[in-house]
């Protein structure tokens, strides 16, 4: 686990109050000092490509401001009467109420006033999302756990077969969830399968929560984040889960996902071998025919590659660049804290496609650390491609490298519904690399530009 | 009210300025009861986020040039540094001071140092940033978690300073310690005062500080035609120039809210005048402010032909911008002396102010010469629809859909989205200097006007909005203020 931290990239587990928003109808309440929602909102939705407040977000977020008074003697009643106030006033299908430090500290129970509405027939959820209790990675587990237990139940599974509970990206600290989780949705509905996706806007919202249960798999898109949702299902509901530990960019990747969720799910193997096909011939063509280009300027392209992200991008784009595109890693930073036996997962999902560059591998969360270490080996090389956030694009200004806005924070560049998973997300890669090129000054293949 | 600096941190506003969160009148009306400071900060029974102290002093020490701060907290107070950093480099660059860097360093408060306390992961961090960039002051900000867990921040800093031979200087502003964010920038203020500013050497008739944020450069403009020499304050001063504030011959200030502590402190302190004017907004408060500031500086047969020739320069342009705005009406939405200083601004262009909101307001300041809304009602008469309200979108709504004004102007982050999603053409305050003087109140005008040209946006945004509350809320209920504890409710 980190301890100082400069140049920060992820916020505390209250931020999960935008996992409670990505979920249609998702009204989060926080029971917390009077900035820590608005800060959550500013880092997560703000600094994250600019995707905006959403439904209920930013100043919208219904709050208890607890103050010295609720400090001293205790702020459970000032939270009851918000969420009495949220639901007479807000339109939605599920409250979450997160309490942060102050209630963390004083021992508030969240949970407890919550389920006094629940008792009531209610859609509300309490849970603890202390800031100090880790970061928002965390907080997203939380809060998906909070609701399985109080909001979806103790009930009696009725399997249906071919549904699957997709857990993957976390919505807002990926700025490309959107997109994510729209294009891992259509691949698996290639292979036939049915998909709760639990957010986004082709999400169904609660009737997708309520069907937890019900589904034949749960599926993991992730080194390790949702890890403690899946293993939390298995036990709940008897739902075995299937865990993909890399997020699939380009061909090679796509295809081997979908090779291993047909088989694991037990779709025809002649299907899945057709989607694959037709969809690798399609990106084959495109991918030739960018390669004239590639061919006539190889040497004024970047091929260093610097990634700092959290786990899951960092394993996912390392992959493609360096099996698809011939990128040589020079420093991989996995910046989402994940602590020891999870950051065990994110080495085994390295090694899989990427054993022989293990040694470029690091876990940094401290931000400031991470600058200097990609200073010191880029030195004045004209070669490197960085991806990563506000900070890494600061490295890439200065040196004049190719640059790609990976991880968050992210404030100058908008992100709606991009997504570099899946083989269009291979495409959107080459696209978005690219045409750096030409950002960098007047680019002729009868002219070299340093 | 004297300011005691011997204190570990200022006293919050609720306590030394009477301030209040929540109001519903009229201006006047607003302004007696102010005079008799009979308003109650009561609170709500439901209300939405709102900011914390933490971000407003953060706001000021993070801008300090070669200098670095700790923020002693947990990472989410701290996650959004990436903001200040691009702010500071946006601003060094439109003020042509060349290349700027954040320095700062979180201690990330986990759940182990709640248990046994992070005083000792705080002298780390402090000695790590030094190491790291070699800082001229180190200022360090104090959290929640901090707050609670009763780390002893001063003891730290105090021997910090003595082992590093530089300024370790603590800002104490724990975020539930005051429901008035603004007590924040006191907090930073009260920090720069006690432990940077020197006694002055010399006096530097010609220097007026102008505290201010991250904003264009209007003021050297200004003061250059009286001779003066703008001294920006704090984004972007260096620790010589923090530590030299009390060698000016007066303090100004783009809002009185931001910076009444420091400049009476300075005042009381070192002598150095507070502009008791209020600040340049409009024609006839720039006349004011700089007659005042001539009169400080000796500069009084300057300035009558200075706002002769201003007046004829700006006029043309004045005249065909009320001719497109003349009538039409606007809502604005600041903090709390911001919105007078709009208020008085907007006059000039013909506009008609359909309402106001504070988002919060002092009903006294710290020095008693210095009363801006009464300098509002004397400029710009009673003023219907005055309300207080922090943030609260919820309210705002309400209120904004009652008057349904033409305009709408907003001064905080994240609130212009509202105006957007209610289809009226609204801009966004986002830099406080961009209004300031003669010319401030064209640009005024001329990013009304485009608001209003480019509406098909707005109005497209509007009609494929979903807004969050129960019709209850919008079409049953007519009291805005219905949560207001001690209203009808309870
Ligand atoms: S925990 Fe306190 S200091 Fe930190 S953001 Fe929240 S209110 Fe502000």
């Amino acid at each position: 686990m980190s301890t100082l931290i400069e140049k920060p990239r992820f916020s505390c587990a209250l931020a999960a109050q935008q996992t409670v928003l990505a979920i249609p109808g998702g009204i989060p309440v926080i029971h917390a000092g009077p900035g820590c929602a608005s800060k959550a909102a500013g880092f997560a939705a703000f600094q994250s490509g600019l995707q905006g407040e959403g439904y209920a977000g930013r100043t919208h977020i219904s709050c208890t401001n607890a103050g010295e008074k609720e400090v001293v003697f205790g702020g459970e009643k000032n939270l009851e009467q918000v969420i009495d106030g949220a639901l007479k006033v807000l339109k939605g299908d599920l409250y979450v109420a997160l309490s942060g430090c102050t209630a963390g500290i004083i021992g508030d129970d969240t949970a407890q006033v919550a389920s006094g509405f629940a008792r009531n027939g209610r859609p509300v959820v309490g849970v603890d999302t202390a800031g100090f209790k880790g970061n928002n990675y965390i907080g997203h587990e939380l809060v998906v756990n909070a609701i399985i237990d109080q909001y979806v139940g103790n009930v009696t599974p009725s399997v249906k077969k071919g549904l699957i509970n997709l857990w993957s990206v976390v919505p807002y600290q990926d700025p490309f969830w959107r997109g994510d989780i729209e294009e891992l949705k259509s691949l698996l509905e290639k292979l036939g399968l049915k998909v709760n996706t639990f957010f986004g806007y082709e999400s169904e919202g609660v009737s997708e929560w309520k069907d937890i249960p019900n589904a034949e798999y749960n599926l993991i898109v992730s080194p390790w984040v949702g890890l403690d949702i899946v293993r939390h299902l298995e036990k709940k509901y008897k739902t075995p889960f299937i865990h993909y530990k890399s997020l699939p960019m380009g061909a090679k990747a796509t295809s081997r996902f979908l090779r291993t969720i047909g088989k694991e799910t037990g779709v025809d193997p002649s299907l899945v071998e057709r989607v694959i096909a037709k969809e690798e011939k399609r990106y084959y063509e495109y991918f030739i025919s960018f390669s004239d280009f590639v061919a006539e300027q190889r040497n004024v392209l970047p091929y260093e590659l610097y990634v700092a992200s959290d786990a899951e991008y960092a394993v996912g784009l390392t992959d493609y660049l360096v099996n698809e595109l011939g990128f040589l890693p020079y420093g991989i930073y996995v910046n989402d804290d994940p602590s020891g036996d999870k950051a065990e997962l994110v080495k085994e999902a390295f090694a899989q496609t990427l054993k022989e560059y293990e040694d470029k591998l690091f876990f940094q969360a401290d931000g400031g650390l991470i600058t200097t270490d990609i200073e010191k080996r880029l030195g004045k090389s004209k070669k490197a491609l960085i991806c990563g956030s506000y900070w890494e694009r600061c490295i890439a200004k200065d040196t004049n490298s190719f640059f790609l806005h990976l991880s968050l924070p992210i404030s100058s560049e908008i992100i709606t519904s991009s997504t570099y998973v899946g083989y269009n997300g291979g495409l959107r890669l080459i696209e978005k690399i690219y045409s750096y090129a030409f950002n960098r000054g007047n680019l002729s293949s009868r002219t070299h530009v340093e | 009210m004297a300011i005691n600096l011997s204190l570990p941190s200022p006293e919050i506003r609720e306590r030394r300025l009477s301030a209040i969160l929540s109001y519903n009148g009229t201006a006047s009306d607003l302004l007696d009861k102010s005079k008799r400071g009979e308003i109650k900060c009561l609170g709500r029974l439901y209300g939405q986020c709102s900011d914390c102290q933490e971000g407003c002093a953060t706001s000021m020490a993070s801008y300090v040039r070669g200098g670095a701060v700790v923020a002693h907290s947990p990472i989410g107070c701290f996650a959004g540094d990436a903001i200040r950093d691009n702010a500071g480099k946006a601003v060094s660059a439109v003020r042509g001071l060349g290349d700027f860097n954040n320095r700062t360093i979180c201690t990330n408060i986990l759940e182990k140092d709640t248990v046994y306390g992070g005083a000792e992961k705080l002298r780390k961090a402090i000695f790590e940033i030094n190491k790291r960039q070699n800082p001229s002051v180190i200022f360090v900000t104090t959290s929640c978690a901090s707050g609670i867990i009763g780390d002893d921040v001063e003891s730290v800093c105090e021997e910090c300073a003595d082992e590093l031979d530089k300024p370790v200087v603590p800002i104490s502003c724990e975020g539930f310690k005051s429901k008035v964010w603004s007590t924040g920038f006191d907090a930073a203020f009260h920090g720069i005062l006690k432990y940077i500013v020197k006694p002055p050497k010399k006096r530097q008739e010609d220097l007026v500080n102008i505290f201010n944020f991250e904003g264009a450069d209007t003021f050297t403009p200004l003061l250059g035609k009286l001779n003066l020499r703008t001294n920006y304050m704090v984004p972007l001063a260096t620790k010589e120039q923090l530590e030299t504030l009390s060698e000016a011959a007066c303090s100004a200030q783009i809002c009185e809210t931001l910076a009444t502590y420091i400049a009476h402190g300075l005042e009381q302190e070192y002598g150095v005048v507070e502009v008791k004017a209020p600040a340049p907004y409009g024609l006839n408060w720039t006349d004011e402010w700089l007659r005042e500031i001539a009169r400080i500086t000796n500069r009084t047969e300057l300035v009558e032909n200075v706002i002769k020739s201003e007046h004829e320069r700006v006029e043309g342009e004045l005249g065909k911008l009320k001719e497109k705005l003349s009538g039409k009406t606007i809502y604005i939405i600041a903090g709390d002396a911001y919105t007078h200083n709009l208020a008085n601004a907007v006059g000039d262009l013909g506009l008609k102010i359909a309402g106001v909101s504070a988002l919060h307001h002092d009903q006294r300041s710290d020095s008693d010469e210095v009363n801006t809304l009464q300098d509002l009602v004397n400029s710009a008469g009673e003023i219907d629809n005055f309300t207080v309200c922090n943030k609260q979108p919820y309210q705002l709504i309400k209120l904004i859909k009652k008057v349904n004004p033409d305009f709408l102007i907003i001064r905080h982050q994240g609130l212009t989205e509202l105006g957007y999603k209610l289809g009226i053409p609204t801009i966004f305050e986002g830099d406080a200097n961009y209004s300031v003087g003669y010319d401030g109140v064209i640009r005024l005008g001329n990013r009304l006007w485009e608001a209003y040209i480019t509406r098909k946006f707005i109005q497209n945004v509007a009609e494929h909005t979903t807004l969050p509350y129960t019709d209850w809320w919008l079409n049953e209920q007519d009291d805005p203020f219905y949560y207001e504890k001690g209203s009808k409710k309870e």
